[in-house]
């Protein structure tokens, strides 16, 4: 490091977006094919590994995330667009829905009420801050819906969306255990589940297992996104009024 | 061109929807109503162009990649983390256990009290 034409490359690089866009796609990249290596093992999950690998560089580096999320807000950006993309696969999926919608209507809303209650009761009990408490209410919709929740609630986006993931991730790796000891059979149940609970990853898993299974898994997460979205919040302005007297 | 005119129109519904959200004062983040109206328009148009196909197809087959950049962000919060790290993870643990299970059993049995016995299974997914 004796050239002082490096220290002027490393100046430009940590100041420019593109290190930051680069690297998210570069680790990304990396974590996805030790993904395949392990034989899609959920474990190995490519978000996980990639975050993983990015906060040690960033550390390593001494580099801010502020430094690092200007390059990485354009991807970030896509998480939006891709929420409204989400009614393609529902609409794919709108005609097998007809056959069983009570069904599925009843148990998308007792699901999306029991994933923040019982996260938020837990917590709770468990003595977590009401930060936390508000960061894991809506930890089983899928990321851009639940960072939107947690921020209008009163969470922290950035702490939900880890906390999204890691539940996607618990439900993949559990689901076809779980569903095996409460005796559920009907792949259409198993898939309301798996998408109600572990929203896309929960889906990945779900098509593994059968075709049906996952496209009614994609139809629960699309559909309880939009129930958090509505019930959430309304469930939480309802519990603080009910817990602060003439609040 | 195909793909561009697919991610205009995503986008222009996100724009509608994040301005409908603002002006309503609704807690809905403004991409779900974005969701909502674009599910509704192809409902009521029966159909849907071969560019946005093309791009929710690209954008959601690659739906992970776009929650790296906010795991990230968790080396902002570790300190909460390390200091709340057992109700965090106890919490999160067992609600998506209860959640699974519950909803797993909750539309099976609706399914068949509603429905009839085996409507669950089997091939038959539309009329």
């Amino acid at each position: 490091m004796t050239d002082p034409g490096l220290t002027d490359i490393w100046v430009y690089l940590s100041a420019s977006p593109l290190l930051g866009l680069t690297m998210t796609l570069v680790a990304y990249g990396l974590g996805y094919r030790l993904y395949l290596r392990t034989g899609s093992n959920p474990l190995a999950n490519p978000v996980v590994t990639s975050v993983a690998l990015l906060i040690g560089l960033l550390l390593l580096t001494g580099t801010s995330y502020d430094d690092y999320f200007a390059g990485g807000q354009f991807v970030h950006f896509l998480l939006g667009p891709a929420t409204v993309a989400l009614a393609v696969p529902l609409y794919q999926q709108f005609s097998r829905l007809r056959q069983l919608w009570l069904p599925v209507a009843i148990s998308l809303t007792l699901g999306v009420v029991i994933a923040a209650g019982s996260s938020v009761g837990l917590a709770w009990l468990l003595g977590a801050s009401t930060e936390i408490q508000m960061s894991l209410a809506p930890k089983s919709a899928t990321a851009p819906v639940a960072m939107g929740i947690s921020e209008k609630i009163g969470g922290l986006p950035s702490l939900t969306a880890v906390l999204v993931v890691i539940t996607g991730i618990t439900g993949a790796v559990l689901g076809t255990k779980l569903f095996e000891w409460v005796r559920v059979r009907d792949d259409t149940a198993k898939g309301i589940a798996m998408g109600v609970a572990a929203h896309g990853i929960g889906t990945a898993r779900a098509f593994q297992v059968s075709a049906q299974m996952g496209a009614f898994s994609g139809l629960a997460m699309a559909l309880s996104a939009f129930a958090t979205a509505l019930l959430v919040p309304w469930l939480v302005d309802l519990v603080s009024v009910w817990l602060v007297p003439g609040g | 061109m195909q793909f561009l005119n697919g991610i205009t129109l995503l986008l222009v519904y996100q724009l509608v929807g994040e301005v409908a959200v603002r002006l309503a004062g609704v807690p809905i983040p403004g991409p779900v109503l974005g969701m909502v109206m674009l599910f509704l328009t192809l409902w009521g148009r029966g159909g849907m162009a071969e560019s946005v196909t093309q791009a929710s197809t690209a954008l959601l087959s690659h739906l992970s990649l776009l929650f790296v950049p906010a795991g990230v962000g968790m080396m902002v919060h570790f300190g909460r983390i390390a200091d709340e790290w057992v109700p965090i993870t106890l919490a999160l643990l067992l609600s998506t256990v209860i959640t699974m299970v519950a909803t797993a059993l909750i539309m099976q049995l609706t399914t068949r009290w509603l429905i009839g016995a085996g409507a669950g299974q089997g091939g038959r997914a539309d009329d």
